[in-house]
């Protein structure tokens, strides 16, 4: 009997984190290109709405390449929907892009409405293609990692997982290069801290700051589109549930830095895991409305650290014109 | 080179006719950009239309008249013109001191739930003239105290009120949710839901229709909103922190206070609008009791300019559009999101073409 708790406890852990990394990737995508957004000075409160576009995006494609190539290239499909949705969530990002730098509006006022473009946007979309239907696509299988995944716990915890999930810690990698080893980053950095010196020195801020937006709008697309095309295999309205916010809180928490944006999206991917288990454990003393809104809390909580002025990009969110 | 010529000694009459003429363009321009915006907005809205197989001319008709073709139909649009103008000016107050409240779902939320606790505590022990205003105050310091916790994020803690006001959407409604599934349910009914208010817990409607109290207290907030933004010291406050705060701070306002109170101003609204809805519609607490109202609100503010009367004509044009949409959606089969999306496009063209406007019109 002692053993079998022993066993149960193992298993409920193991397969806590497991799922706690695969929840945190959508988030982080978004959240990683948001921070090269406002490295560059500019404000993208629309994630949201971009994360349900790439998210529909990525759903109707690999849909229809299903159905346009079954049974024999179901490997390729769910790449065909993740390309998609990076794709469809530039198409937001220049809209945006547009909107922020070119005529210069409100920032915040642009982005939340594009959040609500694109809530509305995708959710008639989907009525109108798939009206009550339940489509159904196949996910992205685990690709075990020959040897690793045979460790104990290890294996199990971080060499199980699709590829899209390994594929996400290169774009961390390179999302970090990017912005401090090469010339394109320290372009984006300076066009978000001092734009005026920046545009002195021969740099076109306007065309830093559309690239820095698209490749972050990309980046929430992607991220999205992995919720639906890599992990769940459906597609429901507003099924980004909040978040495309949380990883612009998490921005802020990880001090617009890649490597901390990682570990804080483990953290809210391990919350909403926890979430998920407790839930299936059925305890009648927890009513699962507590538990559902845990990432929200967490959230909350993990803003009241606060963050000095001084960590933030120094032009984020102010336009600039050359007088 | 002119500006520098009329710098140096300009007389009384010059310097009012150049200030003058820029205003009376701006003036004429704001309120043709939301003509303009709404044109593109529907322009869009017919393509979309179009693509989807139907004729978009037709289409719009059938809009129009789902909206206003009959007594049924424009009592429709009223009753959603009430909530979008009660959401719509509450924000008004909260952007004009660019306090981005984007939590009036959750303010809703928590607004329905107080008023409708005191309602199902109240309604066989007192008469409705004194339990509906009861509700109407509950409603409103439920939402204000729901926004008050992001003022207090916000000030204490310097917490984003963006992010915190929409984490606490989610909050609110599984608490609500919560609530009405366990404590508060209708031990009658399996489903989960509230019990149900009762007769003198509901809307008092004008005799022989729909329209009820609430409507009228949305278009007798209009004139109050005015009041409160134009005429009083606190609504100069709040329009100087929106115009600029460090000005506003050292020009020694309190600058807590006018951010706290245009936060808990619009969660009282909101809060209101949700008392209200239960309470003429809905009638108990259960899922889905929110219209996104939260949302589609700051479109309203935004398109009226964060004006009373251009709330108004916004709410107006936004409730056609939605009530027309379900009508569309019943001849048509499109869904009725279609609404949602013109609405968006619909601000997003406005806030194009007032950039613009800014740039060229000079």
């Amino acid at each position: 009997m002692q053993d079998l708790n022993h066993l149960l406890t193992a298993a409920f852990v193991i397969s806590l984190l497991t799922s706690g990394i695969r929840l945190a990737i959508p988030i982080f995508l978004a959240a990683l290109g948001e921070i090269i957004t406002e490295r560059g000075g500019v404000l993208n409160l629309g994630l949201e709405g971009i994360m349900l576009v790439g998210a529909l995006a990525g759903f109707m494609v690999a849909y229809d390449a299903e159905q346009l190539f079954a049974p024999s290239w179901l490997w390729l499909t769910p790449w065909l929907g993740l390309l998609a949705g990076a794709i469809a969530g530039m198409g937001m990002g220049l809209i945006m892009a547009v909107l922020a730098v070119s005529l210069q509006t409100d920032q915040v006022i642009a982005s939340i409405t594009l959040v609500i473009v694109g809530q509305g946007a995708t959710t008639y979309l989907f009525r109108q293609q798939f009206g009550s239907l339940t489509a159904r696509i196949h996910p992205l299988p685990a690709v075990p990692i020959p040897l690793l995944a045979k460790l104990p716990v290890l294996g199990e915890v971080f060499f199980q997982h699709d590829l899209m999930t390994y594929f996400s810690i290169v774009l961390l990698v390179a999302a970090w290069y990017f912005l401090y080893q090469t010339v394109g980053g320290l372009n984006i950095r300076a066009v978000g801290e001092h734009p005026a010196a920046a545009d002195t020195s021969g740099i076109n801020v306007t065309a830093v700051r559309y690239g820095a937006i698209l490749i972050g709008a990309a980046f929430a697309g992607l991220g999205g589109a992995v919720l639906t095309v890599a992990q769940l295999g459906i597609f429901s309205e507003g099924i980004t549930a909040g978040q495309g916010w949380i990883a612009i809180a998490l921005v802020i928490f990880a001090r617009w830095r890649p490597g901390l944006a990682f570990g804080g999206a483990l953290l809210f991917g391990l919350a909403t895991a926890l979430q998920f288990r407790i839930q299936a454990l059925n305890l009648q003393f927890i009513p699962y409305e507590l538990l559902l809104m845990l990432p929200y809390l967490l959230t909350l909580l993990v803003l009241l650290r606060g963050t000095r002025r001084a960590e933030a990009p120094a032009a984020l969110g102010r336009p600039y014109s050359k007088e | 080179m002119s500006e520098a010529q009329s710098s140096g000694a300009p007389s009384a009459a010059q310097a009012t006719i150049q200030r003058r003429q820029p205003r009376r363009a701006t003036t004429i321009w704001s309120l043709l950009a939301p003509l303009l915006g709404a044109l593109a907005g529907l322009l869009v809205g017919a393509f979309l239309i179009w693509l989807s197989g139907a004729n978009p001319i037709t289409a719009y008709g059938v809009m129009v008249s789902g909206a206003f073709g009959g007594t049924r139909q424009i009592t429709e649009t009223l009753l959603l013109i009430g909530p979008l103008l009660l959401m719509g000016l509450g924000l008004t107050v909260a952007f004009r001191g660019r306090v981005w409240n984007i939590g009036g779902e959750g303010q809703y939320y928590m607004g329905a739930l107080a008023g409708t606790v005191v309602g199902l505590f109240f309604q066989q022990r007192l008469p409705g003239l004194a339990l509906i205003p009861l509700m109407l105050i509950a409603g409103m310091a439920g939402g204000a105290l729901w926004a008050g916790i992001a003022a207090l994020l916000k000030i204490r803690f310097g917490v984003n009120e963006i992010i915190a006001t929409l984490m606490l959407n989610y909050i609110a409604e599984y608490t609500v949710l919560y609530l009405a599934r366990v404590p508060l349910k209708d031990p009658t009914s399996f489903l989960p839901q509230s019990a149900q208010l009762l007769s003198p817990a509901r809307m008092p409607t004008l005799v022989g229709t729909r329209i009820h109290l609430g409507i009228a207290l949305a278009f007798l907030l209009i004139p109050l909103i005015y009041l409160l933004l134009w005429k009083t010291p606190l609504g100069f406050r709040i329009r100087a922190i929106g115009a600029n705060t460090t000005v506003a701070y050292h020009a020694g306002m309190n600058v807590a206070f006018g951010l706290a109170f245009a936060l808990l101003f619009s969660g009282a609204l909101a809060g209101l609008t949700g008392i209200i809805e239960v309470s003429a519609l809905h009638t108990r607490l259960k899922a889905g009791i929110s219209g996104n109202y939260g949302f589609t609100g700051i479109l309203v503010a935004l398109l009226g300019r964060l004006h009373p009367l251009g709330v108004l004509v916004a709410a107006c044009f936004f409730a056609a559009l939605a009530i027309g949409a379900q009508t569309m959606h019943s001849v048509y089969g499109l869904p009725i999101a279609l609404a949602q999306v013109i609405q968006g496009l619909v601000v997003l063209f406005v806030l194009a073409a007032d950039a613009l406007a800014r740039r060229y019109g000079k």
